[in-house]
């Protein structure tokens, strides 16, 4: 489904990626995990197109990736770029007009899920609902390829709860596969297939997680640990 | 939500023992339909990926039988269920007696204790 075939990635002087190979087949949720500045986000930019690689190659579903990827890939970004005079009807409204994928009755169904009000100004959400907001217009696409960086990023419990729910809930593992980034692995602990490890560029780890808790008795926090100690 | 999983074991299996609990306490009966893979995954926030290797790994058991179009369903065999209430108690027995004899504690104490334990506790429930 996604590969990366010997892909660097500089910006300038700064090496983000190093050689990097890499093949992530469909029906799994992938955890990114690292330091900051580690690669993590450049990785994710780099699928969805939206950054091209130094060398190498990246296919998503045998396509070459640039920025018409975007068919296949849906990305949230870390940042909050919304229209704040747009209410969250509105802004439904507006990513259903861009993405001929964009299905309609599913964004309603995690917009009630994420218990939105279809009226209030994008201005006046807390941080919290824009982040339930966010998940509702990634999720509501139907694309093989669902990109999140950050999702759970200073948000509190109760919403970080409610996004894993509406991950378990909305996302079609018979077809899709996820990648997340996070700083909080306790909450996507356990809804995680893989983990992969990523420091300074290089990928130092990359497993199933079942079988590292079955193999190696430690949770992903203990072997990250470990690895990043190293 | 429900309890949370020891992130260092494997979550199939701690589900599919938190399944057989369920079985053993009646809270689920012979023949009775378990949750959907995403229902229970939802229940439990675990990825349906887990569920579909639990309920793989308990089909494996013969403890539930998937229908195909149907569903899955604990199994109405009480051999069956007779064997999985044994081998529950002997996996909780060596849970303990592991935990004794790393503490240091000798099968005479152990059978000692645990019968003054049972003793007490039978005397308190009857008072």
């Amino acid at each position: 489904m996604i590969t990366f075939s010997d892909v660097s990635k500089k910006y300038l002087t700064k090496t983000a990626l190093r050689n990097i190979n890499l093949e992530l087949s469909k029906g799994k949720i992938i955890g990114l995990v690292g330091e900051n500045g580690s690669g993590k986000s450049t990785t994710l930019k780099l699928i969805a197109g939206l950054t091209q690689p130094s060398k190498g190659t990246i296919t998503v579903n045998d396509k070459s990736v640039n920025r018409r990827i975007a068919t296949d890939v849906t990305y949230l970004s870390e940042l909050d770029e919304y229209y704040g005079f747009y209410n969250v009807g509105q802004t439904i409204d507006y990513y259903a007009s861009q993405f001929s994928d964009f299905n309609m009755e599913k964004a309603e169904e995690i917009r009630l899920f994420m218990k939105l009000d279809r009226h209030v100004k994008l201005k006046h959400l807390s941080k919290g609902n824009r982040g339930r907001l966010k998940i509702v217009l990634t999720l509501a696409r139907e694309v093989p390829v669902i990109l999140m960086d950050e999702p759970f990023s200073g948000l509190d419990p109760m919403v970080r709860d409610s996004i894993v729910q509406g991950l378990i809930s909305f996302v079609d593992l018979e077809d899709q596969i996820i990648l997340i980034t996070t700083h909080e692995i306790k909450e996507v602990e356990t809804i995680l297939d893989e983990v992969i490890a990523i420091k300074d560029g290089d990928i130092v780890g990359h497993h199933n997680v079942e079988d590292l808790r079955f193999k190696e008795n430690v949770s992903i926090v203990e072997w990250m640990t470990k690895i990043y100690n190293q | 939500m429900t309890d949370t999983f020891h992130s260092s074991k494997p979550i199939y299996s701690q589900l599919a023992e938190r399944i057989q609990r369920q079985i053993l306490r009646r809270e689920l009966a012979p023949g009775d339909k378990l949750p959907s893979v995403r229902e229970m995954g939802i229940q439990s926030n675990v990825n349906p990926n887990t569920v579909q290797r639990t309920y793989r790994e308990l089909e494996g058991m013969n403890i539930v039988e998937t229908k195909r179009g149907q569903g899955t369903f604990v199994t109405e065999n009480e051999e069956v269920l007779i064997r999985m209430r044994e081998s529950l108690k002997n996996d909780e027995i060596s849970r303990f007696v592991s935990g004794m004899h790393q503490m240091g504690y000798s099968d005479v104490e152990i059978e000692a204790g645990l019968v003054a334990f049972l003793k007490t506790e039978g005397e308190e429930k009857n008072q």
